[in-house]
């Protein structure tokens, strides 16, 4: 776990370069860097060009003079609130139900083998097909895409859950039982710590589900939120604010599921993953 | 830490698995007095590790009971304590914390838990590991967190089921007799299930023989050594060697294939 170079203070200060956080935070620079020249040079050839002129604010630079005018605007934070709100409903619903029935799955055998053709089967409908029916439900639209990102990611919160359960060693429930665990113990003390790893992977599944989910929902209706921004820029010929959407998106998605990639190595305790 | 042993008594007990499976075993009646240390031996699938699972209350038997100081056991209680084969240890603790898991279920203060689980740890000389994570350690210090996850809890009666089968043969040794010395110097109970008689002749006060399908009681055999014991020493090597007679015969006499040497060790 601890790197050779960690373990003595002075080698920290002398080769920090040589530290594999900062080598790893150095190629994800180093990459992000290759995106925006490419994007960059994109914009110059675009711009360049008098059939794809009108286009041009599709660029890399166009983009970044976007930022500030939406921002004072406040479409930026409004939308980017509107559509964490609706994130964070959607999966707090999936990982509220996926969890405690992931869990029935996982223990009980009658329950396991009753729910999984009916639960495969509901899985594979494209979340997105449920949309008229969510209209029709719900009387807000908010209601309606809280929904859709729930039915989205209620998936792999469940059955990962399930999958880390049947991998426990079922002997630890005999000792814990034997040492004189009760059932709510056995759930605080054994089960949720031997199966947060899963869970938890379950959910960055889930949170890369209901991101692809919330975008195409947003453009469906709404009035507010990143992908009616990006239908309202369509619409308003402001293409570098439509760009500036995109990357938002991107972004944010990125940093979600970084936060969750280490609480995944937080709370894991596998060895050698 | 001082523990009392308590007295065993099993009585007319029997055990199928299902209504349509075999019998495993029929009307075993068995006595341990308080203190002793008991060895069952028997060949594999002659349904030793049934009746240990049903002493320990996790099996519920189909005739018969167990009483413990004339109680009937009928379910878990960290009163007696099981130990398998393998440690089965909970990796997202640390060696402190598996030690104290099973006072952390029940009403002690922190400073208890404290104090006894130090002790346990000391106990099985693991004090250079106390805030290791359990996966750093070889699967002879992993086996003595399980004992002292199992003695901290101060049973009556320690179950063990071929608690050392998977370890090598020096740790298995030193293990053997550092559990006999800890039951006889805390003064609790051992029910040992093996099929290594090496194992019941270093362990055991007396070695019970179990054989035939169902599988009864056909022997019984006093271990009557002085500790500590030695297993190079020639009058151990004697007793082994009546010990394994005595298995033998008793098998053939069940009808069964006599055992090999190598095949019981
Ligand atoms: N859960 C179970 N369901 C049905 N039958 C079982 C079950 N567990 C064990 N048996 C059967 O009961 C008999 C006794 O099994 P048991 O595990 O008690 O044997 P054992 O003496 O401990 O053997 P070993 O030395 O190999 O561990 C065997 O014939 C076995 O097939
Ligand atoms: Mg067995």
């Amino acid at each position: 776990m601890s790197s050779p170079v960690a373990s003595s203070g002075g080698a920290v200060a002398a080769g920090w370069y040589k530290h594999p956080a900062v080598q790893q935070l150095g190629w994800a620079i180093a990459g992000i860097s290759i995106l925006v020249a490419l994007w960059t040079l994109f914009g110059y050839y675009i711009a360049g060009n008098p059939k794809t002129q009108s286009f041009a604010s599709f660029g890399f630079i166009p983009t970044m003079h976007a930022f500030p005018e939406l921002w004072e605007l406040g479409k930026l934070q409004s939308a980017v609130m509107v559509s964490t709100y609706r994130l964070g409903a959607g999966l707090a619903i999936a990982v509220a139900i996926g969890v405690p029935v992931g869990i029935l799955m996982g223990r009980v055998k009658r329950f396991r083998e009753l729910s999984n053709s009916p639960f495969q089967l509901l899985r594979m409908v494209s979340p997105l097909s449920w949309m008229p029916i969510a209209v029709y439900v719900y009387a807000t639209w908010d209601g309606a895409i809280i929904f859709l990102i729930a039915m989205a990611a209620v998936w792999p919160v469940m059955f990962q859950t399930a999958a880390g359960l049947s991998k426990v060693d079922p002997a630890w429930f005999k000792v814990a039982r034997n040492l004189g665990a009760s059932s709510t113990q056995m759930l605080t003390r054994i089960i949720i710590p031997a199966i947060t790893f899963d869970v938890l992977s379950g959910i960055r599944l889930a949170l890369g589900v209901a991101w692809i989910v919330l975008v195409p929902a947003e453009y469906l209706g709404v009035t507010s939120g990143l992908g009616y921004a990006i239908q309202d820029a369509r619409g308003t010929l402001s293409y570098h604010w439509l760009t500036a959407m995109v990357m938002t998106i991107g972004a944010i998605g990125y940093c979600l599921d970084s936060i969750l990639v280490l609480l995944i190595k937080r709370f894991s305790w596998h060895r050698g993953g | 830490m001082s523990i009392r042993g308590t007295e065993i008594k099993i009585q007319g007990l029997t055990h199928r698995y299902t209504p349509r499976s075999p019998v495993t075993f029929n009307r075993v009646d068995l006595e341990s007095p308080s203190g002793e240390a008991l060895a069952i031996i028997g060949r594999s699938g002659c349904g030793k590790s049934t009746l240990l699972h049903i002493l320990a209350g996790i099996l519920k038997p189909t005739e018969g009971r167990v009483l413990l100081d004339g109680k009937s056991v009928e379910a878990p209680s960290p009163r007696w304590v099981m130990m398998f084969q393998a440690p089965h240890l909970f990796p997202w603790m640390t060696v402190t914390q598996n030690v104290g898991v099973g006072l952390s279920f029940g009403r002690w203060s922190k400073k208890e838990i404290q104090e006894r689980v130090t002790e346990a740890i000391n106990l099985v000389e693991l004090q250079d590991y106390a805030q290791k994570n359990t996966q750093d350690l070889s699967g002879g210090q992993q086996q003595r967190v399980a004992l002292a996850r199992s003695l901290v809890m101060e049973p009556e009666l320690l179950l063990l089921d071929e608690p050392f089968s998977a370890l090598d043969a020096f740790t298995r040794a030193s293990l053997q007799k550092d559990v006999r010395s800890i039951a006889k110097r805390l003064g609790f109970n051992i029910v040992i299930v093996t099929h290594d008689i090496d194992e019941a002749v270093i362990m055991a006060d007396r070695a019970v023989i179990m054989a035939g399908s169902p599988g009864s009681i056909v022997d019984e055999f006093e271990v009557d050594l002085p500790d500590p014991r030695d297993r190079a020493d020639p009058v151990v090597q004697k007793l082994r060697a009546e010990l394994m007679a005595r298995f033998q015969s008793a098998v053939r006499a069940k009808g069964g294939v006599p055992a090999m040497e190598e095949e019981v060790q």
